[in-house]
C-alpha cells in the first residue's frame, strides 16, 4: 500500500495553486494519473519519486516513510525503490542498450536479470547499439526495461508513450500490460489518451488543477450511465459535417475511421477533437472473425 | 645553441600540459556551479571567469608581478612559506591558468547546459550519486566539450606572450618560452633561430588540432 496525502505550491499559466494530492495506492495496482495539462500530474509523479520536494504532508510506501514533513524527513530519489520512465527516454547516450541497463543495477543478482528484461522488452538483438541508433518505440523500450532493472516497489511513467505513433502506441501498451502481468509491480502512469487509460489501468485517478476529483475504474469514469447489455466505444471526434438535415460525424476508435449520423440536436454538444461514447442499444453486435 | 632550443621547447609545452590538466581539474566543477547554481552572485563568478577574454594580457601581468612582489601582502604570505612566484616557472603556471581559464570553462560549460535535466534525473532514480553520474554518464556524453576545452587551453598556454612576459621575464630553462624566444631571437637578428621556433610550434599545434579535430569527429559519428 502506497499512500500519499501531500501539498504543494504549483506555478502554473494561471498563477499560483496550492496541490494537494491526496491518494492510496494498492500493492500491484496500476493506476492512471488523467487530466488536462498543466493539472500537475507529473508534478505529483516527480513528488513521488523525491525530485521535487512537497511543502507538507507525508509519502509512505509499504510501511517506509519517504517523506514525512512533521519529522522532517524526505529521501533523496537515490534512496527511494522508483522506477521512473521520462517523457523523452531519458537514455544515456554514450551507453548501449546493454550498458544502459548494467549501470542500474547494484548488485549481481539484479546484473543477471538483465538478459531476461532485454528479452522481455524484445530487445536482444539490438542490445549492443547505441540509443541514438534506436527508433522512438524501441528507445522507450530501453527507457522500461531500465527503469525495471532495480525492482523497483514503484514504477512512474511519464506519458511514456505520447510521442510515439499508433500503431508503436498499441503494441507498447500490449506489452506494458504483459510485463505488469508478469512482474506485478506497482504502476503509476500518467496519460490523457483515454483509450490509453482503458486499456492498461485498474483504477483511474482524474487531477485537475493539482486536486484528485475522483479515483475509480476507468470504465466508470468515461461512461457514469450504468447501463448494460450495450455495445460501448469511446472515440475521438474528427470531423462534424453539416449535411442538411443531419450531421455526419467522424470519429476515431482505436486505429479505426467510423461514421455516423446525428440529428443537429445530437451532434450540437460535439466538437472536433473532443471525445464521445458511441453506443448502440437494440441490436446485437455481429462479429466476424477477420482472415 | 642547439641544447637551448630543445630546453625552451621541453619548457613550453611542460607549461602547456601542467596548465591544462590543472585547468582541467578546475574548470569542471566550476563550469557545473555556473551552469546549475542559481545563486546571485553567479554573474560575479561568471565575469571574472571570462574576464581574461578582453583584459589585456599585459594587465593581468602587471597585477600578478605586484601581488608576486615580496613587498606585497599575497607575496609576503608566499615567501614566508618559501614560494617565489615572481620569475619562476611555478608563477609561469599560476598566470597561465589564470589566463587561459575561460578557454577551458566555455566549452565545457556549453557542453553541460545541453544535457537534458532528465539524464542526471533518470541517473539518480537509478540510485546513482551526483558523483557517480557526473563522472560515469555526463563526462563522456560530454566528452566533445572536455575535448575542445583542453586543446583550446593547451594551444592558448603555448601561443601566450604578455602575462608571461611581465611576470615571468625571460630566463632559459626556467621562463623563457618559445613566444619569448621568438621575439627575443628577432630583437636580436638571428632570423634563423626566430624560424626554427616559429615554424616548430606551426607545426606542432596544427598536428595536434588536426589529430584532435579527427578524433572528435570519429567518436561524434558514433553518437550523432
Amino acid at each position: 500500500m502506497i499512500v500519499i496525502n501531500i501539498t504543494k505550491r504549483l506555478d502554473t499559466a494561471e498563477g499560483s495553486i496550492n496541490a494537494h494530492f491526496e491518494l492510496n495506492i494498492n500493492y500491484g495496482e496500476f493506476l492512471t494519473l488523467f487530466g488536462p495539462s498543466g493539472a500537475g500530474k507529473t508534478t505529483l509523479m516527480r513528488l513521488i519519486a523525491g525530485l521535487e520536494k512537497p511543502n507538507s504532508g507525508v509519502i509512505e510506501v509499504e510501511g517506509e516513510v519517504w517523506f514525512d514533513s512533521t519529522q522532517k524527513i524526505n529521501l533523496p530519489p537515490q534512496k527511494r525503490s522508483i522506477g521512473f520512465v521520462f517523457q523523452d527516454y531519458a537514455l544515456f547516450p554514450t551507453m548501449s542498450v546493454r550498458e544502459n541497463l548494467l549501470f542500474a543495477a547494484d548488485n549481481s543478482e539484479q546484473k543477471g536479470n538483465i538478459d531476461e528484461l532485454i528479452e522481455l522488452v524484445e530487445l536482444t538483438a539490438l542490445s549492443d547499439r547505441l540509443p541514438s541508433t534506436l527508433s522512438g518505440g524501441q528507445k522507450q523500450r530501453v527507457a522500461l526495461a531500465r527503469a525495471l532493472v532495480r525492482r523497483p516497489k514503484i514504477l512512474l511513467l511519464d506519458e511514456p508513450l505520447s510521442a510515439l505513433d499508433p500503431l508503436m502506441r498499441q503494441k507498447l501498451q500490449d506489452e506494458l500490460t504483459l510485463i505488469h502481468q508478469r512482474l506485478g509491480v506497482t504502476t503509476l502512469l500518467v496519460s490523457h489518451d483515454i483509450a490509453e487509460t482503458v486499456k492498461l489501468s485498474d483504477r483511474l485517478a482524474s487531477v485537475e488543477s493539482g486536486q484528485i476529483k475522483s479515483i475509480c475504474p476507468p470504465m466508470e469514469f468515461f461512461s457514469p450511465q450504468a447501463l448494460s447489455g450495450k455495445l460501448q466505444l469511446i472515440g475521438e471526434v474528427l470531423k462534424i459535417e453539416e449535411d442538411s438535415p443531419a450531421v455526419i460525424v467522424t470519429l476515431l476508435v482505436g486505429s479505426s475511421v467510423v461514421r455516423t449520423v446525428l440529428s443537429s440536436a445530437e451532434a450540437s454538444e460535439l466538437r472536433v477533437g473532443g471525445h464521445a461514447i458511441i453506443s448502440t442499444k437494440a441490436f446485437n453486435p455481429i462479429l466476424i472473425p477477420l482472415p | 645553441m642547439e641544447s637551448e632550443f630543445i630546453s625552451t621547447m621541453v619548457l613550453t609545452f611542460k607549461l602547456a600540459s601542467i596548465t591544462t590538466l590543472i585547468l582541467l581539474v578546475i574548470a569542471i566543477p566550476l563550469a557545473s556551479f555556473l551552469v546549475f547554481s542559481r545563486m546571485r552572485f553567479k554573474s560575479i563568478v561568471e565575469t571574472i571567469v571570462s574576464m581574461p577574454l578582453v583584459l589585456p594580457p599585459s594587465v593581468l601581468g602587471f597585477y600578478l608581478l605586484l601581488a608576486f612582489t615580496p613587498s606585497s601582502f599575497i607575496g609576503k604570505f608566499l615567501t614566508e612559506h618559501g614560494i617565489r612566484l615572481a620569475f619562476s616557472f611555478e608563477g609561469l603556471v599560476v598566470g597561465s591558468v589564470l589566463f587561459s581559464l575561460p578557454f577551458m570553462v566555455h566549452p565545457i560549460q556549453s557542453a553541460l547546459a545541453q544535457v537534458p535535466v532528465s539524464i542526471f534525473e533518470a541517473a539518480y532514480t537509478l540510485g546513482k550519486s551526483k558523483l557517480e553520474t557526473m563522472i560515469r554518464v555526463i563526462l563522456p556524453s560530454i566528452r566533445h566539450g572536455l575535448i575542445s576545452g583542453i586543446v583550446l587551453a593547451f594551444a592558448h598556454t603555448v601561443g601566450e606572450f604578455g602575462v608571461i612576459l611581465m611576470i615571468g621575464g625571460n630566463i632559459p630553462g626556467e621562463t623563457r618560452v618559445a613566444s619569448i624566444a621568438i621575439y627575443d631571437e628577432v630583437e636580436s637578428l638571428n632570423y634563423a633561430l626566430a624560424h626554427q621556433y616559429a615554424l616548430t610550434l606551426f607545426a606542432v599545434t596544427f598536428a595536434i588540432l588536426l589529430l584532435v579535430y579527427t578524433l572528435n569527429k570519429k567518436s561524434l559519428g558514433g553518437i550523432r
